[in-house]
């Protein structure tokens, strides 16, 4: 099955919305829980991302018998060095976002912890598209 | 594994229950339907956390409990109570007197529950040293013990496996008792509870076949009993139970009771919905680093526990001020009991999830219900009126993939059905009458509901 959400850009409120939503689908399928918290931990950095660092996006993901797919395509303004990016403690976040307490530069490294596939690529200027599988 | 029966505390008295919506809609486990006019609680998801009672605005919900004709089978008996218990009390009453009331009633050994507390927070300290994933959350609360087990099984390894301030207590007056040469059929242990889930889990603990206690009694009850025989003057303090009583005890039930000792490395939670709120993000891993998190499934902790007769608040703040008149834990060594005996009777084997919220044990076939669901849902109003009897539209879509719905018990679809004359008016009714009874349409201004009872 399929669900899709809106992200706004800088709507923290809202933040952790679609992970709540997955959350709760994963639990009625009965799925391992600590997988689930790997899956959910994922989603809820991947939004908290596009939040905090892009002009919005979408997250889609795909629910099958055996894994969940999940895609999160932004509308920019992308990520310069991806390998930078994937490092912990690098953090391009304003002072405003961190001492919201987000931005601390865990965000990707801590996907790629949770994730069993990950996939990220990025235009400068365009958008960056987050992909990972996890395997129930 | 042997499957054994859930036990509930609350039951509903479906003479009284007049089948409005107020505890279906408050249910922070949407555990509750209305069938034939009256609440059905699903024994399956119900966690006893008493906010049914709460809300019922005619008193239909009700526990079965102990009458005190009871202590008569027994030679030695215990009262064993919290201290919110005292705590309600206005202040014109003395602790002396209230003891004495107890006596009175036919009591021979009172017990507040919270001591000796050091074994306990030695225990829960212990394990919040050794624990890999921090925080631990505490399993005081029975109601939020099975929350987790059933909402939040990804959390269910950061529960503090200890048992119960009652647990220690009863095996603590077990052993003074039979120290003073009492034997075990002689006595009889009488819990006095605080609430629907306390109650729940001295009659069924965790994976424990059998109750410590011989009696359940309902607090308040025992209040208004103790309220005919109570004596305004100031009496002698006749309590010989009090002595590993500390400040630490009298305030563990309350709000920060437990938390307090972590200092700022613990958080305390209480409101069942807002517990919801917390656990909810601690399953995201948005949480600060925490050693201990306290969750308490009433607004004031115990003190505001279901079978409370007094106010949460001046509770609170008679049980701080007397908690002032008491040592603190570590200045009162135990010297009275075996304390590595009471140790061990302080654990308990891990706790179990219970998946109640999946849809079908079959992942395929939950992934098709699940599908099914979202089909659903495109059919239905969305403005979760309860007038089908179930909480909210997604709870009746769930309802109809199980089996245990259809179409036609939402309003607005029947009146689809009707307009497109898919359904005859009398095959309407009647499904109408399945969730609210009959005569429900009928005009009647002696009907209870719908004037505002809740407020």
């Amino acid at each position: 099955m399929k669900m899709e959400f809106d992200i706004a850009s800088g709507d923290f409120k809202k933040a952790g919305r679609a992970s709540s939503q997955i959350k709760k689908v994963l639990k009625q399928l009965q799925v391992d829980p600590k997988i689930i918290k790997r899956i959910v931990v994922a989603i809820y950095e991947a939004e908290v991302n596009i939040v905090a660092h892009s002009f919005g996006g979408k997250l889609t993901a795909h629910i099958n018998g055996n894994s969940i797919e999940v895609t999160l395509t932004d509308n920019g303004p992308g990520i310069k060095d991806i390998e930078q990016a994937m490092q912990e403690g690098f953090s391009t976040a304003s002072k405003e976002v961190r001492d919201m307490g987000f931005g601390a530069g865990m965000g990707l490294p801590n996907i790629r912890k949770n994730t069993d596939e990950l996939n990220v690529t990025s235009e400068w200027g365009v958008g960056t598209t987050v992909w990972f599988r996890n395997q129930f | 594994m042997e499957t054994v029966e859930k036990y509930h505390a609350i039951k509903v008295d479906t003479e009284k229950c007049m089948g409005c919506t107020h505890c279906m809609k408050t249910c922070p486990t949407e555990a509750i339907r209305i069938r034939e006019g009256v609440a059905n609680i699903n024994p399956d998801r119900c966690v006893d956390c008493g906010n049914c009672l709460r809300v019922c605005p005619v008193d239909a919900f009700y526990m079965d409990h102990d009458a005190l004709d009871q202590l008569q089978n027994y030679k030695y008996r215990v009262a064993l109570f919290s201290s919110v218990m005292i705590g309600q009390f206005p202040e014109a009453y003395s602790e002396g007197s209230i003891y004495e009331a107890l006596l009175k009633l036919g009591f021979t050994h009172i017990f507040e529950v919270e001591q000796p507390i050091q074994l306990l927070i030695d225990s829960i300290r212990e394990q919040v040293d050794a624990a890999e994933s921090k925080p631990l959350i505490s399993s005081f609360c029975p109601a939020i013990v099975r929350l987790i087990r059933y909402r939040y099984p990804s959390l269910i390894d950061n529960l503090v496996l200890v048992n119960a301030p009652h647990d220690l207590a009863a095996a603590y007056a077990l052993q003074l008792l039979t120290k003073e040469g009492a034997r075990r059929e002689e006595i009889g242990i009488f819990y006095i509870s605080p609430c629907s889930a306390k109650m729940a889990a001295v009659k069924r603990p965790l994976g424990e076949k059998e109750s410590i206690v011989d009696g359940l009694i309902n607090m308040n009850d025992l209040y208004s009993q103790i309220m005919k025989v109570i004596s305004k003057k100031e009496e002698q303090d006749t309590s010989c139970c009090r002595d590993q009583l500390t400040h630490d005890g009298i305030v563990w039930s309350l709000p920060r009771g437990e938390a307090r000792h972590f200092k700022r490395k613990s958080m305390a939670v209480d409101g069942i919905h807002n517990v919801v709120k917390i656990l909810e993000r601690m399953e995201n891993d948005d949480i600060p680093e925490l050693d201990f998190l306290e969750l308490k499934s009433c607004h004031q902790g115990c003190a505001g526990g279901i079978l409370l007769t007094g106010n949460r608040f001046l509770t609170v703040e008679r049980l701080q001020k007397r908690a002032k008149r008491y040592p603190v834990t570590k200045d009162c060594p135990i010297t009275n009991c075996n304390v590595q005996d009471l140790k061990d009777k302080l654990k308990i084997n891990p706790i179990q999830p219970d998946y109640v919220f999946a849809l079908d044990s079959d992942r395929m076939k939950a992934l098709e219900k699940l599908q099914k669901v979202e089909r659903i849902l495109c059919q239905l109003p969305g403005i979760d009126c309860a007038a089908c009897g179930a909480p909210n539209c997604h709870a009746l879509a769930e309802d109809m993939v199980q089996g245990k719905a259809k179409m036609s018990d939402c309003i607005f679809l029947q009146n689809r059905y009707l307009n497109e004359n898919k359904i005859t008016l009398a095959r309407a009714t009647k499904n109408l009458e399945k969730a609210w009874g009959k005569n429900r349409f009928d005009a009647d201004c002696n009907k209870r509901g719908g004037r505002n009872e809740g407020f």
